[in-house]
């Protein structure tokens, strides 16, 4: 199943990457929860890149990283920055989602009490990371994991506040 | 307001930050679902929560949130403290409840970071 908003992908293969890197993030455990976040905003925010741009990159990382945390085994976030965009990957190995189409939807939560604790499981996540991407793409293998593409582009225009 | 403004206004205890009160603030944001703080709150805000969790700071982090109010006398875990420090995220407590926190900056001239949730978000 897959769920989508923006443009096609495709046009971004053919850019040369001025970065590349995988992080792998750990499943089933809050205890660094956050962290490649963190370390994929400090990144970022050291290429010259608009202050609005790295913090949109961070917020739908983080919150591609608490799903991670809250609901797959194991996974890892790609990252990759191209002259033009910013496009971030989350990839996990986990029980998958079985209806992409309700887990878009706001408010719809399959939360535990613990993510509850945490201050998540709203049924915000991905529309949060829909909403603050300009190009979103999800697709999910029940049983196998989910993967989540987002990318937000470079606006050299724009000087950040 | 600077935070140490806030601080004396709010009765509140310095955890992490005893450097960074001359930090001006202008505006704030108060939630305890950290959804809805990623999805509203703006860079530079102050945050009042009753969360004390270490995503609490992370959140902050990833917004560049001035500094956070823990409301109704919430203290965190040396955890979230440590996390605070490491971040350089200021975190400050109070025996107020969220609603009299807010109350107390609003009056001195501290605003939301945004009136409606139907305001024109920023960046979608």
């Amino acid at each position: 199943m897959a769920a989508w908003k923006g443009l096609t992908t495709n046009v971004l293969s053919h850019e040369p990457a001025l970065y590349e890197n995988s992080f792998p993030v750990e499943g089933g455990t809050y205890e660094n929860a956050g962290h490649v976040s963190s370390q994929i905003k400090a990144l970022l925010k050291g290429m010259k890149i608009s202050k609005e741009v790295v913090r949109r990159a961070a917020l739908v990382t983080y919150e591609s990283e608490i799903n991670i945390c809250s609901y797959a085994r194991s996974g890892k976030i790609v990252l990759r920055v191209t002259p033009e965009h910013v496009t971030i990957e989350a990839i996990d190995e986990g029980q998958g989602i079985v209806d992409i189409e309700l887990a878009m939807q706001e408010g719809y939560s399959t939360a535990t009490d613990r993510i509850r604790e945490m201050g998540f499981g709203a049924g915000m996540g991905l529309c949060n990371i829909k909403n603050f991407s300009d190009f979103f793409r999800i697709t999910s293998e029940i049983g196998k994991g989910t993967h989540l593409k987002m990318v937000i582009r470079i606006d050299k225009d724009f000087d950040g506040i | 307001m600077t935070l140490r403004e806030i601080k004396e206004l709010l009765d509140a205890e310095v955890l992490v930050g005893h450097d960074q009160l001359d930090k001006e603030i202008k505006t704030a944001f108060g939630a305890d679902l950290m959804s809805d703080v990623l999805a509203f709150a703006k860079a530079g805000s102050l945050l009042l929560t009753g969360l004390t969790n270490p995503q609490v700071i992370r959140t902050s982090d990833v917004l560049d949130i001035a500094a956070i109010i823990m409301v109704r006398g919430k203290r965190p875990s040396p955890e979230t403290l440590r996390l605070a420090e490491e971040l350089l995220i200021p975190v400050l407590t109070t025996k107020y409840i969220l609603f009299e926190t807010a109350g107390k900056l609003y009056a001195k001239g501290i605003v939301g970071c945004m009136e409606r949730v139907d305001d024109e978000r920023a960046f979608t």
